[in-house]
């Protein structure tokens, strides 16, 4: 690592990982209440892996993003406002009310609408990939996806095609232990994914992915790689969901023991307890902190409880960007 | 000039036009290669460099996906297939992601893509000879177009990469005119006309292959010179054929189709795509909500059979429509 961290970076880091918590609890009360439609996909317990991989990116790098993209979503900038917005199924939500939970995203901050076919958006980065490369640029992508994605024809291609073209792909892989209900050993021989970029000639790191500090190190490694044309680079955070995988999901297929060793090991209390240790902030300021976390979204619940919905003749428009003719 | 020559002239041209045209595929400009199976794209690393005429590795997955991921970020891909059966193995980010991008995302994004496939049943067995041009313009958000001409398909093509949205070209193997180990057994190989200046060919405009008063064709593809066979034997029973080639799937003319049949009051679909739930179909359904009282007998399709494509000729030539099967069909619909 070429420069410690900063206590202010920490600090920041752990507050977009608050609004990422909080937003989703609110979503998940909001959901059980029957007044948002749709399902949820959340990602508590993964904010450390959004956080710390997004966290240096500029506007004009891009990240591509899973089923489960909020967290994903709000580290690369997508504003709250629209993201509720679109949650309630609004006109302003930032797809128009036309994605919803499992599309979320917004290009104009290098958030790709989220892509919910699983594996899906490992060829769509590394085509951004080559664009990045072919506008000359030293844009970078962040590909997300999970452990489950790794058994895909789509992320052998895409690990081969980047690798041998050198770009500036980061592929995250977010390594939560279930695919929906199946455990990664019941469908997987190895023990860690990360051993599959060698197959394909890319250098790889294996992260401890409820660290953010780890995290962000890690990131910051790949993204200098693939500023500088070195190519892409194979990230395996090690993670673990702390809801289930959708909806009401009670997690029956999950061992007691497990879920209680990695609950021990949520993101946010490993950032909280770092800075207080380094004395980097106080009790009373963080408490500060959460409070004004939740008053923005807080704000941003009004905000989409009080935006109109789309009308359904809306529903005609964007098949064709500028109409089929 | 040919098919192949045209579609090539057309690449060309654009890629000269605009820096943000690349080409992507599987063996496209290899040195010592082919230029893709049909020799499209055949030269073209020599101008542009194999940055710009990106040979890929045998992964069609990544080739659609990465066209997309591209065509959203400010280039503008053509990407091919070998062949158009090798479309299934993308279909995911065909039909998921190219398609439903620019809708899911409210407008914000948009996806300028071309894939080309090579369609059409050559003695090659039933993986490399499918006609699937009816699944394509079933996903809404999608353009479909199908050249039959080196004029049209200079013309289309330069249009396709210049829309905003993905194009899937088919092409048909007999019809590019490709040479040397690349020529086609039993090709049509049409040589037309060519302008030296510049001219695009706007989606949804039908052309009129061969006026008649007795019957409307349509018919897309290499299914256009089998009409028009057909035309030449019917004529001289005194049936004259009009065949309306529409150029473009989606978006689709039905206005000259219309036209045609005010004055033919008949109407005959010829399609190489299987019969079953086909474009013909669509298209047979729609004029006859909207101008059924025009006709003066029921609709007649003319489809391959609802069989995957044989090998052996004597089978794969029965299964396909033939200018024979078109003119029994065109006499038992003029006693209908």
């Amino acid at each position: 690592m070429k420069e410690k961290i900063d206590g202010e970076k920490i600090l920041r880091m752990y507050e977009k990982m608050l609004l990422i918590r909080k937003y989703e609890e609110k979503i998940y009360f909001l959901f059980l209440e029957g007044i948002m439609p749709g399902t949820i996909h959340q990602s508590q317990g993964q904010e450390a892996t959004a956080v710390g991989m997004l966290f240096d990116l500029r506007i004009e790098d891009y990240m591509t993003s899973t089923h489960r993209p909020a967290g994903h979503c709000l580290a690369k900038g997508v504003t709250v406002d629209s993201m509720m917005a679109e949650m309630f199924a609004k006109k302003n939500g930032c797809c128009k009310g036309k994605g919803g939970a499992m599309h979320t995203g917004d290009i104009s901050v290098g958030a790709i609408p989220a892509i919910a076919i699983v594996g899906g958006g490992m060829p769509v980065a590394v085509g951004i990939g080559i664009s990045c490369k072919m506008r000359k640029t030293d844009n970078v992508v962040v590909c997300f996806f999970g452990d489950g994605a790794s058994n895909e024809g789509a992320f052998h291609e895409s690990l081969n095609a980047a690798a041998i073209w050198n770009l500036p792909v980061i592929f995250a892989c977010e390594n939560n232990l279930y695919g929906a209900s199946t455990h990664i050993n019941q469908v997987t021989k190895i023990k860690n994914l990360a051993v599959r970029a060698d197959a394909y000639g890319m250098p790889w790191e294996i992260v401890d992915g409820n660290d953010v500090i780890k995290v962000n190190e890690a990131a910051l490694r790949a993204i200098e790689r693939a500023r500088k044309g070195s190519g892409p680079t194979f990230l395996e955070l090690k993670t673990y969901r702390r809801c289930g995988h959708s909806r009401n999901d009670a997690c029956g297929y999950r061992d007691k023991k497990e879920e209680k060793e990695w609950f021990e090991k949520d993101p946010l209390l490993i950032c909280r307890n770092y800075i207080l240790d380094k004395k980097l902030s106080t009790a009373q300021n963080l408490e500060l902190l959460e409070k004004n976390v939740l008053d923005e979204i807080n704000r941003a619940v009004e905000y989409a409880k009080s935006s109109p919905y789309p009308e359904p003749l809306d529903a005609l428009t964007n098949v064709y960007f500028g109409g089929e003719k | 000039m040919s098919i192949a020559e045209a579609l090539r002239e057309a690449i060309r041209e654009e890629m000269r036009r605009d820096e943000r045209v690349f080409c992507l595929g599987e063996d496209i400009d290899i040195e010592g290669g082919f230029g893709g199976a049909f020799t499209v794209t055949l030269g073209l690393s020599k101008e542009f460099g194999h940055e710009r005429i990106l040979d890929t590795p045998i992964s069609e997955i990544m080739i659609a996906g990465a066209a997309v991921g591209a065509a959203m970020t400010g280039m503008i891909p053509i990407a091919d297939v070998q062949y158009g059966d090798f479309l299934f193995c993308m279909m995911d980010q065909m039909a998921n992601n190219a398609a439903k991008m620019t809708y899911m995302s409210g407008g914000t994004v948009k996806v300028p893509m071309v894939m080309r496939a090579p369609v059409g049943a050559t003695t090659r067995g039933a993986q490399h000879a499918q006609s699937l041009e009816g699944f394509f313009t079933h996903i809404p958000g999608l353009k479909v177009i199908c050249p039959s001409t080196a004029y049209d398909a200079k013309g289309l093509l330069k249009t396709a990469i210049r829309d905003e949205n993905p194009v899937v070209v088919f092409e048909h193997k007999l019809l590019y005119g490709s040479r040397g180990t690349r020529a086609e057994k039993s090709a049509l190989s049409p040589v037309g006309e060519v302008p030296e200046e510049e001219y695009l060919i706007p989606f949804g405009v039908a052309a009129i292959r061969r006026e008649g008063r007795d019957i409307t064709i349509v018919a897309t593809l290499l299914m256009i010179y089998r009409a028009m066979e057909a035309a030449a034997i019917l004529e001289k029973e005194g049936i004259s054929v009009e065949i309306i080639d529409p150029r473009t799937l989606v978006p689709f003319d039905y206005e000259t189709v219309i036209n045609s049949i005010k004055k033919t009051s008949r109407l005959m679909i010829v399609e190489e795509d299987t019969r079953r739930n086909g474009w013909g179909a669509e298209i047979a359904a729609q004029i006859a909500e909207d101008a059924i009282y025009y006709l003066d007998a029921p609709i007649i399709r003319v489809a391959t059979y609802d069989v995957p494509i044989p090998f052996a000729p004597v089978l794969e030539n029965f299964v396909v429509p033939s200018a024979h099967r078109i003119v029994e069909e065109a006499r038992k619909l003029m006693n209908s």
